[in-house]
C-alpha cells in the first residue's frame, strides 16, 4: 500500500473509494509497530483510532457531510491535552496524569474529522533540541538511527518522516517544530504569536510558546493551521484577527523582495553542505526574477542569550505549578510541606529542566532581576524593532533552518551551551513573534536532510505558505 | 563568579528544588557557563529602551461575566496523588 505524502492524495483515494479510513489507520498502526525502535510514540491509541476510522467510514458511506480534514491521521506531541488521555510532557513529574479536558486546537481538529493515532515523544517540557531529555528515552532519526531527530518535537517530526501518520501537532518555543522538521526532512510551521489558542497546551515560556503543525507539505501544514487558528474565549493572548484560507493563498503578482541572512551562507559556523544548498536555492529565486539581497542582523549574536534568559525565567514561573500536591509525582514519606515540594520536584524533573528552572529563578531573583531579566526584555524590543525595519523593505527573510544537519545521539548532551546554539536561526521568530516555516532543501552527501527557513510578516501565514510551496515546488 | 555553592542552594530553595550532592559541581559549572554567555547582552546599549513585555497585540481581553462550564470537583481531584472527597491533602502545616 502507498505511503501517503500529502492529504490531497489521501482525499483523492478516499473519494475514489479505493481507500477507507480504516485501511489508512491499519497501515499506520503496522508502520508504528515496524518502526517502534525510533521511539516516536509514547502511547498509541490503536483500538480507539480503529473505531473512529470505522465510524468515519460509516458516516461517509451514509452520505453525511464530512469535515475538512476527514481521513487525516495525526499524532499529538506529548504536551497537548486530550480529554481522558494521558499527557506527560516527556516528564516523570506528570506520572499518571490524565487530561481532564481537550485543548482548543485539538478540539477543532477533532471537529473536522481527524483521527488521532497517538501521543508523541518530546524533550521534557519541550526544553531541548535533540529529544534526548525525555523521560521516555530518546527518539531516533529515521534517516540515520544513530542521530537525533532534533527537538523538542522530535517524535512528531520522525512520525511524519517515517510515514507513521500523515501529520503531527507540535509546539514551538524557540524552534521546536522547525528544527526537528529540518533534521527529518519534513515541513514545520510556527504561526504568528497568538494565532492559535494555547488552551490545553502545557506551558513552557508563555511569551514565546506557539502550537504548530509538522507535515509533508506546506499545503497540509496550512490546512491544519486554518482549522486550529482563531479567537478563543479560553486564551486571552490569542488574536481575534480573522483566519484566512492559508492553504489557497497566493503570492503578490510582482517580484518578491527576499532578504537572506548573510551569516547563513557565509559563516564558517554553518555546515558547508547547508551553505551550498541555501545558496543554490537563493540562485534559483534570483533566476525566477525575484529580488534577493543579503542582510546582516546587528542583533544576531544577542538572539540566543535573550531567548534563554526570558524563557528560563518564564519556565521557572510556569513550572512552579508542579508541586506534588494537585497532580503528578509526589515524594513518599515526607512529613513537611516545603520538603514535599522540594523532593517531589527534584525527583520528578530531569536535569535539564532543573537547570533551566534554576537559571530562570536566578534571573528573576531580586539582586539580578534588572541585570538579566529587564535587560533581556529591552534587547528583545531592539531585536523586534530591527526585524520590523527589515520587513518594511522585504517580504521574507530566508536562512538555513539549522547550522548543521542532525547530530549524533550523545554528541551535545554534556554541554548545554552547544545544544542551545542549535537554535540560532529559529529563535528570532519566537523572540519577535513572527511566523516562520521550515521546508526541506535536499540532503548532504551522507543523505541527511537539510532545511531552509522563511520568516514572514505577522499574520501573513498565507503568503508564507504560498512562498514555501514555490520553494519546494509542491502546489498541494 | 556569580553563582557559588551558597548562592546555588539559595536559588534552589527559592525554586523549591534540591541540589543532589553528586550533581552540585556539574550544576555550578554549567550555570556559571550559561550565565557568563548570557552576559553578552551587556554589550548592547539599552539606555532608555522600554522593556518589551507583551508580544500579543490583544489587550485586556475579557469575556462576559457569565456562569460557564467548570471542571467538576471529581475531575479536578482525580489526578491528585493524595486527596479525600473534597480536598487535596498535604502534610500537616499547623500543630
Amino acid at each position: 500500500m502507498t505511503i501517503y505524502r500529502s492529504f490531497t492524495a489521501v482525499q483523492a483515494d478516499l473519494q475514489r473509494g479505493t481507500l477507507t479510513c480504516r485501511q489508512l489507520v491499519d497501515q499506520y498502526l503496522d508502520r508504528i509497530h515496524e518502526f517502534g525502535h525510533l521511539n516516536a510514540f509514547t502511547e498509541v491509541y490503536a483500538e480507539e483510532a480503529r473505531q473512529r476510522a470505522d465510524a468515519l467510514d460509516r458516516k461517509a458511506a451514509a452520505g453525511e457531510p464530512t469535515g475538512k480534514l476527514f481521513g487525516m491521521v495525526i499524532g499529538l506531541k506529548d504536551v497537548l491535552c486530550y480529554q481522558d488521555h494521558a499527557v506527560r510532557a516527556g516528564s516523570a513529574i506528570l506520572d499518571g496524569f490524565t487530561a481532564q479536558f481537550t485543548g482548543t486546537a485539538v478540539q477543532r481538529l477533532l471537529a473536522e474529522d481527524v483521527i488521532v493515532i497517538g501521543r508523541q515523544n518530546c524533550d521534557e517540557f519541550a526544553m531541548g533540541s535533540s529529544n534526548e531529555s525525555s523521560a521516555f528515552g530518546p527518539v531516533r532519526n529515521a534517516a540515520d538511527p544513530e542521530r537525533v531527530p532534533g527537538g523538542s518535537s522530535g517524535g512528531s517530526a520522525v512520525a511524519v518522516q517515517a510515514g507513521l501518520c500523515l501529520a503531527s501537532i507540535g509546539s514551538d518555543t524557540g524552534g521546536s517544530v522547525r528544527q526537528p522538521a529540518a533534521f527529518c526532512g519534513v515541513v514545520g510551521l510556527k504561526p504568528t504569536y497568538g494565532r492559535i489558542s494555547r488552551w490545553g497546551l502545557i506551558a513552557y515560556a508563555s511569551s514565546f510558546d506557539c502550537i504548530g503543525p509538522i507535515a509533508n507539505t506546506p499545503h497540509d501544514a496550512a490546512l491544519l493551521l486554518e482549522v486550529m487558528a482563531g479567537a478563543d474565549a479560553y486564551d486571552s493572548t490569542v488574536s481575534a484577527k480573522p483566519v484566512s484560507a492559508y492553504a489557497s493563498a497566493t503570492l503578490p503578482d510582482r517580484p518578491l523582495r527576499i532578504a537572506y541572512l548573510k551569516d547563513g551562507v557565509d559563516s564558517e559556523g554553518v555546515d558547508e553542505s547547508i551553505r551550498k544548498a541555501t545558496r543554490q536555492k537563493l540562485d534559483a529565486l534570483r533566476a525566477a526574477g525575484h529580488i534577493v539581497e543579503p542582510v546582516e542582523l546587528k542583533n544576531l549574536p544577542h538572539l540566543l542569550p535573550t531567548y534563554y534568559i526570558l524563557t528560563t525565567a518564564e519556565a521557572s514561573s510556569n513550572l512552579s505549578r508542579f508541586d506534588g500536591v494537585r497532580y503528578g509525582h509526589r515524594a513518599q514519606g515526607v512529613t513537611d510541606l516545603i520538603a514535599l515540594y522540594k523532593q517531589s520536584r527534584t525527583e520528578g524533573f530531569g536535569a535539564e529542566v532543573r537547570r533551566r528552572i534554576l537559571l530562570g529563578t536566578f534571573a528573576l531573583s531580586a539582586s539580578y532581576y534588572d541585570a538579566y531579566y529587564t535587560k533581556a526584555q529591552q534587547v528583545r524590543r531592539l531585536i523586534r524593532e530591527e526585524t520590523e525595519e527589515l520587513f518594511t523593505k522585504y517580504d521574507f527573510l530566508v536562512s538555513p533552518t539549522t547550522p548543521s544537519p542532525a547530530f549524533r545521539l550523545g554528541e551535545k548532551t554534556a554541554d548545554p551551551l552547544q545544544m542551545y546554539l542549535a537554535d540560532i536561526f529559529t529563535v528570532q521568530a519566537n523572540v519577535v513573534g513572527y511566523p516562520a516555516i521550515a521546508v526541506p532543501n535536499g540532503t548532504d552527501e551522507a543523505g541527511l536532510p537539510i532545511g531552509i527557513q522563511v520568516l514572514g510578516a505577522p499574520f501573513e501565514e498565507g503568503k508564507l505558505v504560498a512562498f514555501a510551496k514555490e520553494l519546494t515546488n509542491s502546489p498541494a | 563568579m556569580k553563582v557559588d555553592k551558597e548562592t546555588l542552594h539559595k536559588i534552589a530553595h527559592l525554586a523549591r528544588l534540591e541540589v543532589r550532592p553528586e550533581e552540585e559541581a556539574g550544576m555550578l559549572s554549567s550555570l556559571n557557563e550559561v550565565l557568563t554567555w548570557m552576559e553578552q547582552l551587556n554589550e548592547v546599549d539599552t539606555t532608555g529602551v522600554e522593556p518589551l513585555m507583551h508580544i500579543s497585540e490583544e489587550l485586556n481581553v475579557v469575556r462576559e461575566d457569565a456562569v460557564g462550564e467548570h471542571l467538576s470537583r471529581e475531575r479536578a481531584l482525580a489526578n491528585a496523588p493524595q486527596h479525600d472527597e473534597q480536598f487535596f491533602q498535604v502534610p500537616k502545616v499547623l500543630e
